[in-house]
């Protein structure tokens, strides 16, 4: 076991964890953070996304010990406060039905906003494409990103 | 799942740190940087190392740097930092498109150029890049360095000409002449597919053409009889449709569980064509 200290939702937290575990288990058995899931396991389908120094990673295929000093943000951290206005045009769009693959999907809408604030189509579509989503067919989740452009800063 | 196998996490800041803990450990230990194969085979208990030796805090293994004519690009850069890099988007086209047809953003985040040939699929999307570009690797080991010519690199499905002694500190690539290119990748669907078949494209004003293929072969390689057949001569329709008859004899695709042989086959040609109408439409000072 190794302590390590990492910066998460913007709080400095110490965690004991053995070399083998991954990034996403510790966020959610040891440090509380739920809203990263486990899908695939192994990288394919985007549900353990969350930023890691500002860009997405998959949580599943990061071994916690890496992220010793570094900087995570989770959907938790996302909207410390209060939604997004991406979070809340999905809402208002009602863009998921199961909701498992929203954690995901928000995190890589958020950087894409983050890096280009006025995206089209085409790049909302390739950096959603690593999230996969069985319920609605992505249209609702497009027309939510789309919808948050209009007006307003993303933040 | 959880990872079973116990080993040891190492964090070197020194290469020659990195390379003690290679000679002491040899084949029973593993470098991880992206690591975006690597949990998956330590989850799926392909492998059983006793040491991971993370490489990630080696400062030169972090530089991209154009030295005369060269670029190095370390060991430790993903494929998101080749995509945001504008030489790499002017000088070397094919290796910026083929880094774009990597996986998703989540993965090209994390995951390495020096990674990708590291794990020497037969499918890795920057082999035909790197081909036609004649890259080179380098490596070192205790006491040695040496390059090995990409050429050289692939000796059969996941298997490199790496010794387990050796650490890749980087690959060189030398800066080509003003060409255009195209890789062309067959895919079930967008973000996240390894490819089924894959071939990149170099054209250039001297109407020199390269072409390498991936996933079609136990190894990634260039297609000598297709550039020798097409070298120095005028592009037209009837000549292409020549040249992808050469493909079937270049290429040795197998049937699995995601393209049977005679369909990869057949894509092969349909985006050797496709890869060059487009490489020739965008060629500075070719086809009008």
């Amino acid at each position: 076991m190794k302590q390590i200290k990492l910066n998460l939702n913007g709080e400095i937290r110490s965690v004991l964890v053995d070399p083998t575990e991954t990034l996403l288990d510790v966020l959610r058995d040891k440090l509380g953070i739920k809203s990263p899931k486990c899908g695939c396991d192994r990288g394919d389908c985007g549900a353990c996304n969350v930023l890691l120094n500002g860009r997405s990673v998959r949580s599943c295929l990061i071994l916690a010990i890496e992220t010793d000093g570094q900087e995570v943000v989770t959907v938790e951290g996302i909207s410390q406060k209060g939604l997004s206005r991406v979070q809340e045009t999905m809402i208002n769009k009602n863009a998921f039905q199961c909701g498992f693959c929203a954690p995901g999907i928000i995190i890589s809408a958020t950087e894409l906003l983050n890096n280009n604030p006025h995206p089209t189509l085409e790049e909302i579509k390739e950096a959603l494409s690593g999230n996969l989503c069985r319920c609605t067919g992505y249209l609702p989740i497009l027309e939510a990103v789309r919808e948050s452009l209009e007006g307003g800063k993303n933040e | 799942m959880k990872i079973i196998n116990d080993f040891e996490y190492y964090k070197p800041l020194e290469i020659k740190e990195a390379l003690n803990l290679l000679s002491q450990y040899k084949a029973k230990a593993r470098i991880l940087a992206g690591g975006t194969d690597l949990i998956v085979s330590l989850k799926e208990e392909r492998i059983n190392p006793e040491a991971l030796i993370d490489v990630k805090g080696i400062i030169p293994l972090n530089l991209m740097e154009l030295e005369d004519d060269k670029l190095f690009i370390g060991a430790n850069k993903t494929f998101t930092d080749l995509l945001e890099s504008d030489l790499i988007r002017d000088k070397f086209p094919l290796l910026w498109e083929c880094s774009s047809k990597v996986a998703s953003i989540g993965i090209r985040n994390r995951a390495t150029l020096t990674g990708n040939i590291c794990s020497a699929v037969p499918s890795l999307d920057s082999a035909p890049a790197l081909l036609i570009y004649n890259a080179e690797v380098l490596v070192a080991a205790s006491n040695t360095e040496r390059t090995i010519s990409i050429h050289d690199w692939f000796t059969g499905p996941k298997k490199s000409a790496l010794n387990t002694d050796e650490l890749v500190l980087g690959i060189s690539l030398k800066i080509p002449d003003k060409h255009s290119a195209s890789y062309q990748k067959l895919g079930r669907y967008k973000g996240e597919d390894l490819a089924q078949a894959g071939i990149g494209i170099y054209v250039d004003r001297e109407k020199d053409y390269r072409f390498a293929s991936c996933a079609v072969g136990p190894v990634p390689a260039r297609m000598k009889k297709l550039e020798a057949f097409l070298h120095k001569k005028e592009i037209n329709d009837k000549l292409l449709a020549e040249a992808a008859e050469i493909i079937p004899s270049e290429i040795s695709p197998i049937t699995d569980i995601r393209a049977q042989a005679e369909y990869r086959t057949h894509m092969m040609k349909v985006m050797f064509r496709r890869g060059m109408q487009i490489a020739l439409e965008v060629l500075p000072g070719g086809k009008e």
